[in-house]
């Protein structure tokens, strides 16, 4: 796959190495600190970081803020953005004042519902979803356009990107669901967390036997587990997460002193499985506020250090 | 149809509390079908507005007429000559007849009696579900008759999202997955390949977001 852009990320995957990016969630206030704090734990062990976009419908700092804040101290971000909140007027601002500032990666989504959140009482807007988004991010870097026709004058260069969930159902249109993201421009997928690897395996074999890993960039997610009822809230309560019963039972066997080592060591092996199965080309380690645990993540996973490749500016 | 819902009596007694003449106008089409504006509501509210007045001590007069429709000049014509006796008209019609009753009858308040909800359908006694957002530029065609706009809570065009889980959405156990349902049907119609048909950015012109709706056919205008 040739390079399209100037991301970093895009680079890394490009030369055939394997691509580690992980996620900071924003913060329910206005420091700035919230932001650069976890960037700053990160920053040397990842190749780009994810701003999330007021994930699970809880209203935050605003994901390109962070993510300038991020581009600010040389750290490469990936802008989350919801279709759930933008119509596509505000769709198409955000992306330019993200390109303005040289944000060269963006994840396409469409968002957690509100009735999650801290808003329940709010509309919803999905003027567009998370593939209609995907085309809109082509039209305007490839063809330099809006969506009204009109010519961008310095359209965006984005690396554009979107979630697959191997684990939702229905499982037999997991991987069409994949062809149509792709179909759609995505050049990179970060997936949810994996705990049941057999069943990711499973969807790889028929993403590869329709080869898809050939026009995709497949980023395999991985959290690590703090505890066991981290492990039962994610089985029985996160819709669409697979958290087989032996990994909660290798939770609920481990002393609690002893849970959030053996969730890494979970992490680490499941990471080093992965980098063995066809067609996958890096990985998302999502620390859900446990930034710290990431750097020894990556080098106990043999993914460190990361490659020296600069992002155009 | 349009699916409403009873408003709560201490809701609606706030509206008329200082009033003397009442009356109750109930509406034989849609909202007796889902049993929240038809004769029997009339009746039922009727006389809860008169217990309660009794109880207060305060003498009201409440009346009691169902109309055959309420969004048609023609039937709400049939009140012309007792509306001017009433200082308030309480409609158990949707909000279409609430305010046709509104536009035709200036001098006296019209208070809606239910909360009109969605246009749907019975799936039993006593169970209405939504079909339909009126977005003006169906697209039932291509998701098997089934309708992603009114019943995929996030409306995308092009699903599942990530929170399907056992044909299930995430928001709700007890709310089927609009695309799982479009799945389904798409595979027992033996299409299953259409699924990986992109749908395109949908014009939303047509919906609300292009403001008050009109349909104009000259062509049966008289």
């Amino acid at each position: 796959m040739s390079v399209k852009t100037p991301s970093k990320l895009e680079k890394i995957l490009s030369s055939g190495n394997l691509a580690v990016t992980s996620e900071c969630g924003p913060p329910r206030g206005s420091d700035p600190k919230a932001v650069t704090k976890k960037a700053e734990m990160i920053k040397d062990y990842v190749d780009a970081v994810n701003i999330t976009d007021n994930q699970t419908s809880v209203t935050r700092m605003s994901s390109l803020a962070a993510c300038i804040h991020l581009k600010l101290m040389g750290v490469e971000p990936i802008l989350q953005m919801v279709t759930r909140d933008r119509n596509r007027i505000a769709i198409q601002s955000d992306i330019l004042g993200a390109a303005s500032f040289d944000i060269f990666n963006m994840l396409c989504l469409s968002g957690d519902h509100q009735s999650f959140g801290d808003c329940p009482q709010g509309q919803n807007v999905h003027d567009l979803d998370s593939m209609q988004l995907l085309q809109t991010v082509h039209l305007m870097r490839d063809e330099g356009k809006f969506l009204g026709g009109a010519d961008i004058k310095r359209p965006p260069q984005m690396f554009v990107g979107a979630a697959a969930n191997p684990f939702a159902d229905p499982f037999e249109i997991r991987v069409p669901r994949l062809a149509k993201k792709i179909a759609s421009g995505a050049e990179f997928i970060q997936t949810q967390c994996i705990y049941n690897v057999d069943k990711f395996e499973e969807w790889m074999k028929q993403v590869c036997d329709r080869g898809l890993h050939e026009k995709v960039y497949i980023l395999a997610g991985v959290t690590p587990l703090k505890s066991v009822g981290m492990a039962k809230f994610m089985k029985n309560r996160v819709p669409g997460m697979d958290v087989p019963d032996d990994i909660v039972k290798r939770m609920a066997d481990t002393p609690k002193e002893k849970q959030p080592e053996e969730g890494i060591n979970i992490c680490v092996e499941t990471i080093e499985r992965l980098k063995s199965v066809e067609g996958v080309k890096g990985f998302h380690i999502m620390a859900i506020e446990w930034e710290e645990k990431v750097p020894g993540i990556v080098e106990r996973a043999g993914l460190y250090p990361r490659p020296e490749i600069g992002a155009e500016n | 149809m349009i699916v409403a819902d009873k408003k709560p009596v201490e809701e609606i007694i706030d509206y008329v509390t200082d009033c003397k003449n009442i009356l109750v106008l109930g509406c034989n089409e849609c909202v007796t079908v889902c049993e929240a504006g038809g004769k029997k509501e009339v009746e039922v509210l009727a006389s809860t507005l008169r217990m309660c007045f009794l109880n207060q001590g305060t003498e009201v007069s409440i009346d009691e007429i169902t109309l055959e429709r309420q969004c048609d000049h023609e039937y709400l014509e049939e009140i012309r000559d007792v509306a001017d006796r009433y200082d308030a008209i309480i409609s158990l019609a949707c909000g279409v007849g609430v305010q046709f009753m509104a536009e035709k009858y200036h001098s006296v308040p019209i208070y809606p009696g239910v909360n009109t909800c969605f246009l749907g359908a019975t799936e039993k006694r006593g169970l209405w579900t939504e079909r339909c957002q009126a977005c003006g530029n169906c697209m039932l065609a291509i998701t098997g008759g089934i309708c992603p706009v009114s019943r995929c809570a996030k409306r995308i065009l092009n699903g599942p999202c990530g929170g399907s889980s056992n044909g299930k959405c995430e928001i709700n156990k007890d709310l089927d997955c609009a695309w799982q349902l479009i799945i389904d049907r798409l595979k027992a119609l033996d299409r299953l390949e259409d699924y990986e048909k992109i749908c395109s950015i949908k014009d939303w012109s047509t919906d609300r977001a292009g403001g008050p709706r009109k349909v104009v056919r000259e062509d049966v205008q008289s």
